[in-house]
Formats: C-alpha cells, sequence, structure tokens
C-alpha cells in the first residue's frame, strides 16, 4: 500500500513536471510573443505618422532644417532595430528602446520648437497629427505596460520551483523588460 | 565558517543530482527570489459596478434624474446596437495618467463585447478637472483620435466651464452615437453577455481524476477483499459526490450574475490605448 502511495506520489510529480508546466511555459511565451507584437505596431504606428508631422512642419519656411533632419534620421535608426520575438532577452529589449527613446527625444524638440511658430499652432492639419500623435504615445504606453506584464508573468513562471527544471531542461530564457522610466521613453508631451 | 564551506563542497560534489536536499533548498531561495516580481506601476481601480450600471457617478456630479435619464439612453443605445458607452466620475486620479487611467479602468471592466471590442468609456476626474474618452479597439476607426479630440473641445469642454455638466456629457455622447451609428448591430440579443471568464474546466477535470484515481486505490484495495460488502458501494457514492460538487463548483465560478434588469453587464471588450483627453 505504501509503495502503491509513493509511485502515485512520483507519478503526480512526473506529470505536473513534464506535461502541465511545460505547457503553460509555452503558452505564456507565446502570449509575450504576441504582445511584442503589439509593442512593435504601436511603435510602427507612431513611425508612419512622423513623415506627415515633418512635411507639415516644413510648410513652414523658416523652420529650423536641422531639428527635422534630427527627426528623420531618428526614425530611419529606429526604424532599423527589429528584434527577434523568439528571444527578446534583457539587451535586445534595451537597444530597441534606446533607438525609440532617441526618435522620442528628437520629437520632443520638434514639438517645443513648434511653440514659437503659431501659424503652426493654428494649423488645422497639425492639431490633427498632435492629437494622432497623442493618441499612439498611449497606445505604446498601454502595450508596452501588457508586455512588461505578460513577462513577468512568463519569468515568475519560468524561474519557480518546479517549472524551473522544465525551463532548464527545454532551454525557457527570461525575456527583457522595459524599463518603467528612464526618461528617454518619456511620451513627448503634447500641449496646446 | 567552516562548516558552510563544507557544505558548498558538498552541494558541488552532488550537483546533477535533482533530488538532492541542497538543490532543493536552492530552489526554495529561487522561488522566494523571484516571487518578488516587478509589476507594471499598479493604480487603485474601483471595482466594477455591481449591479452592472453604464453611468457611474461616483462623485454626484448629475442629479439623480440627469444620471437616470443618461443611463436609460445608454442601455437602450447598447441594447440595439451592443455598443457600450459607458460614464465614470471619479473624484480623483490620485497621481496617475488619465489615459492610462481609463483604459486599464475599461479593460478591467471590459467595457464592450468580447471580439467585437466595441466599448467606449467616457472618465471625468471631478477633481483634477480631467476628461478623457477612452476607444475600444474595435471603434477606433469610427472614432479616432481626432474625432474625440474634436468631442472634447468643442462640445464637452465649453458646457464644462459653464457647469452644465450633464449637458456636455449627453451631448457628447449623442455625438458618439452618431459616430458610430450603423458600425454595429446587436445581434445576439438576449443571449447571456457577460462576460465568459477563461475556462478552467480542464484544471477541475484533472482534479477529479485525480481523486478519483487516490480513491480507488485506497477503498479500491479494500474493496477487492470483501467482494459483496457494502464497502464497496461507499466509495463510490463518495465518488459520485465529489464529482458532483466538483463540476458544480466550476459551472458557479463561470456565469456569474448579470441579469438584472436594465443593462446586461459588460461584455469584456479590449481597449488599446486609443482616444483623447482634455482638461476643463
Amino acid at each position: 500500500m505504501k509503495n502503491l502511495v509513493k509511485i502515485l506520489g512520483l507519478f503526480l510529480i512526473a506529470s505536473s513536471l513534464s506535461s502541465c508546466s511545460y505547457n503553460s511555459m509555452v503558452e505564456k511565451r507565446e502570449t509575450v510573443s504576441k504582445q511584442w507584437a503589439n509593442v512593435e505596431s504601436s511603435y510602427q504606428r507612431r513611425s508612419d505618422l512622423i513623415p506627415n508631422i515633418v512635411n507639415t512642419v516644413k510648410g513652414e519656411a523658416s523652420f529650423e532644417q536641422q531639428t527635422l533632419v534630427d527627426v528623420t534620421q531618428a526614425r530611419a535608426s529606429a526604424t532599423s532595430v527589429k528584434l527577434d520575438p523568439s528571444r527578446l532577452s534583457q539587451d535586445d529589449i534595451k537597444k530597441f528602446e534606446q533607438a525609440q527613446g532617441q526618435l522620442s527625444g528628437s520629437l520632443s524638440r520638434l514639438l517645443v520648437s513648434v511653440e514659437k511658430y503659431p501659424d503652426l499652432k493654428t494649423n488645422e492639419a497639425f492639431i490633427g497629427l498632435m492629437a494622432q500623435l497623442e493618441g499612439t504615445e498611449n497606445r505604446i504606453n498601454t502595450e508596452r505596460n501588457r508586455y512588461n506584464a505578460a513577462v513577468n508573468d512568463y519569468n515568475a513562471f519560468i524561474q519557480q520551483f518546479p517549472a524551473l527544471i522544465t525551463a532548464k531542461m527545454f532551454g525557457f530564457q527570461p525575456k527583457g523588460y522595459f524599463e518603467a522610466s528612464s526618461g528617454s521613453d518619456k511620451a513627448p508631451t503634447v500641449k496646446f | 565558517m567552516r562548516s558552510v564551506r563544507d557544505n558548498n563542497r558538498k552541494g558541488a560534489r552532488v550537483n546533477g543530482n535533482p533530488f538532492s536536499k541542497q538543490i532543493f533548498y536552492l530552489f526554495v531561495v529561487l522561488c522566494f527570489l523571484f516571487s518578488i516580481s516587478i509589476s507594471a506601476q499598479d493604480i487603485n481601480l474601483p471595482p466594477r459596478p455591481d449591479p452592472p450600471r453604464l453611468v457611474n457617478d461616483m462623485v454626484g456630479m448629475l442629479t439623480y434624474n440627469e444620471s437616470h435619464a443618461l443611463e436609460h439612453k445608454l442601455v437602450a443605445y447598447s441594447d440595439s446596437t451592443s455598443t457600450q458607452i459607458a460614464v465614470v466620475i471619479i473624484s480623483s486620479l490620485q497621481g496617475a495618467e488619465i489615459a492610462q487611467y481609463a483604459t486599464e479602468l475599461a479593460t478591467k471592466w471590459g467595457i464592450g463585447i468580447k471580439g467585437k471590442d466595441n466599448g467606449v468609456i467616457l472618465l471625468i476626474s471631478k477633481t483634477d478637472h480631467k476628461i478623457f474618452i477612452a476607444t475600444g479597439r474595435g471603434v477606433e476607426a469610427s472614432l479616432p483620435d481626432i474625432t474625440v479630440k474634436g468631442i472634447i473641445e468643442h462640445i464637452i469642454k465649453p458646457r464644462f466651464k459653464a457647469g452644465h455638466y450633464y449637458e456636455g456629457i449627453n451631448a457628447a455622447t449623442d455625438r458618439m452615437m452618431a459616430s458610430l451609428s450603423g458600425q454595429f448591430v446587436n445581434d445576439d440579443r438576449g443571449k447571456d453577455t457577460t462576460e465568459a471568464r477563461p475556462q478552467n474546466n480542464a484544471k477541475w477535470i484533472a482534479l477529479v481524476i485525480v481523486i478519483i484515481f487516490v480513491l480507488i486505490i485506497f477503498f479500491g484495495g479494500g474493496g477487492g477483499q470483501t467482494y459483496n460488502g457494502t464497502g464497496s458501494v461507499l466509495p463510490w457514492f463518495l465518488l459520485g459526490g465529489m464529482m458532483g460538487g466538483g463540476f458544480g463548483g466550476g459551472r458557479d465560478g463561470d456565469f456569474g450574475g448579470g441579469d438584472s434588469g436594465g443593462f446586461g453587464g459588460f461584455g469584456g471588450g479590449d481597449f488599446g490605448g486609443g482616444g483623447a483627453g482634455g482638461d476643463w
């Protein structure tokens, strides 16, 4: 009888190790990848908006060219950073964040310069673009928070006993987080 | 110190044996370490209203008649189109970003229908003098951020500045309904629209199977010795009782509340951060 219980116990442990935690691990990893796609598309949305903003601002003849060039360049280098969604290590995320943060920075500088041009500030097209930019920044924030939550869920899961053993066995690596507030990722504030 | 080093050496020697005590302790320590989780800034969000309501004035900005009229209009609109427009008035954001607050609250309550994601929340924070309209993923196309911004700037702000809160909210919801008209129809009227929670049935079934297994081993073994005793009948009654209990529990959790007269309840719509805000 005792042996039977022991065998049953071992069987239960074995099954919980190999099947249950493995499957949820895969599921959680998929959630992270899916959420990453949402993060990327929200950044893409901002990226798509920038040429419109630059073109509208260009209409103002005396606008500082250097500011516009900076934004365009930052956009190009930000869009060139594409991550492998199956990896997403902390270094990867940092790299991505830095590139996008640079773009946020130059975009903020552009918005600050706009302050000097009252014509622009009352331009209907420009006001519309600003509303869109604001919405885009909100979407980026939302997706980033959700990505962090998904990563938190996954990381906590694979690093806890007994899932830890399965994770080690099948090479599940912890994923990287977005920093909560490293300054560079602060959304450019749109205020008029 | 010496003993610690000894222990370490011992630990190193048995490394690789998954059943060794040291490694088990290491796991326990790791568990504790990683249970200190890094979470996104948590905001204190008010719980989902029970019974469900579309107009949630938590500070008494509207009179009873006003909020009743508004509720009536929004429920009728939700009944005919399935689109849920919720109005939430809070006293303070407690330092939170209003866009994030509105999006998180709308997602938490599940405004709109799952899959259609046709929910809209009009959030007003009284002491902050801030407004935000968050649009569900499904209505972003017919209520783009620019339109929402326009509603706030041209419809809500002037009325709020004059202290006409009800008129502002009423006109804003009318304008949103006009923008949304025809996009959604309520194709499952009468069906239970409350949020379908993720099923935990699989877990229950697994648990029941394990219990059956254990019972068979314990009682089945005993029963085997007395083939014609009552001993072998009893466990099956027990099993039946357990199964009933198990499944019943699962169902209770899945479909809860929701069908009190008026508004049928939120449907689990998702929000992606769309919308616009302003202050008055």
